[in-house]
């Protein structure tokens, strides 16, 4: 019930606070998601209305074992999970997220061994819809291995 | 006129291929996809397990795991459906890693909270071309139809020489 807790009060307070309460509340609630621990997914940067989320390279991840690139699933993830903290960390964000839909292009195979590190942002709110898009990069910043754009759902705090 | 094979033979051999293939991909292995076969239709399986959690507080499967969940479906789908000729022929070399298309894009459509519990999922090659593919896939858990998750992907073939 502990991880629980602290998703709750991370879920609530990502979007307020000092910049550096919000990291503190941001990684504990990263930690608290199963699957993104699994994947070793660690948060770099947050600030209003966008992430930075980093997963290192890992043998397990491989989706090509003739070339050793990571499988297109675990970009997925990376880019899903940081997509969703982008839009938690909005100041007119309260409580959580789901995505509605994701598009993922991979402009090129990530370099093995390589840590990937996706940045999201959050474009656009509506009242209900938050738009999101993300990149995602290994070593060689200049081109990005994939793009990604996608709909999370989205609950306004009151007031704002 | 020569003899049918011998049913066993067909089946141990479909089985050796797919099991090949599944189990040559990591990925596949890290998440706990297993395929379920039957003729040339597969169905792929996700178990559930507490590491594909995304929302502890529902609870609800990962974005991404449903994501890879779908992709790999639609890999293993496509690469299946090319490999199944040289198969039946008896071409296919032992030990050799099979050729994987390469995911283009791919997007996800998110229909309902996927529940702490097994999922499934089919994918359907809507065109495989020499160079392109395109492939869509459904997911569900306990109601076939009630999807929780589908996308459609496209996809490059890779070429003999492997680039």
């Amino acid at each position: 019930m502990r991880a629980l807790a602290l998703v709750r009060k991370a879920a609530t307070n990502v979007h307020m606070s000092t910049k550096t309460d919000r990291m503190t509340f941001a990684r504990q609630f990263l930690d608290a998601i199963p699957h993104s621990r699994a994947l070793g997914m660690c948060l770099d940067e947050i600030g209003e209305g966008y992430a930075v989320l980093s997963m290192p390279y890992d043998e397990r991840f491989i989706g090509n074992p003739s070339t050793g690139v990571i499988h297109g699933g675990a970009v997925s993830a990376l880019m899903d999970t940081c997509g969703g903290t982008a839009v938690m960390s909005h100041p007119q964000a309260h409580g959580g997220t789901a995505t509605i839909d994701l598009r993922i292009d991979y402009m090129r195979a990530a370099t093995p061994g390589q840590r990937i590190r996706a940045r999201a942002e959050c474009y656009h709110v509506t009242r209900s819809v938050a738009f999101v898009r993300a990149t995602a990069l290994d070593d060689d910043t200049e081109n990005p291995v994939a793009s990604a754009t996608g709909a999370f759902t989205f609950q306004r705090a009151k007031g704002a | 006129m020569r003899k049918p094979e011998p049913v066993q033979v067909i089946k141990t051999r479909r089985d050796a291929a797919l099991h090949g293939l599944v189990q040559s991909v990591p990925y596949i292995q890290f998440l706990g996809v297993e395929f379920d076969r039957r003729g040339d239709e597969l169905t792929a399986v996700l178990p559930y397990r507490e590491e594909l959690i995304g929302n502890p507080m529902l609870p609800a499967l990962h974005g991404g795991a449903t994501a890879a969940f779908l992709e790999i479906t639609s890999i293993i789908g496509l690469t299946w459906s090319t490999m199944w000729s040289d198969m039946e022929d008896g071409k296919l070399q032992d030990g050799a890693l099979p050729v994987i298309p390469k995911t283009i894009d791919f997007t996800v459509d998110y229909l309902r909270s996927g529940l702490p519990r097994d999922a499934y999922a089919r994918a359907r090659v809507n065109r495989s071309g020499r160079r392109y593919a395109s492939v869509h896939v459904e997911a569900w858990q306990d109601n076939r139809d009630r999807l929780f998750a589908q996308a459609t992907g496209h996809f490059l073939m890779p070429t003999p020489d492997g680039s």
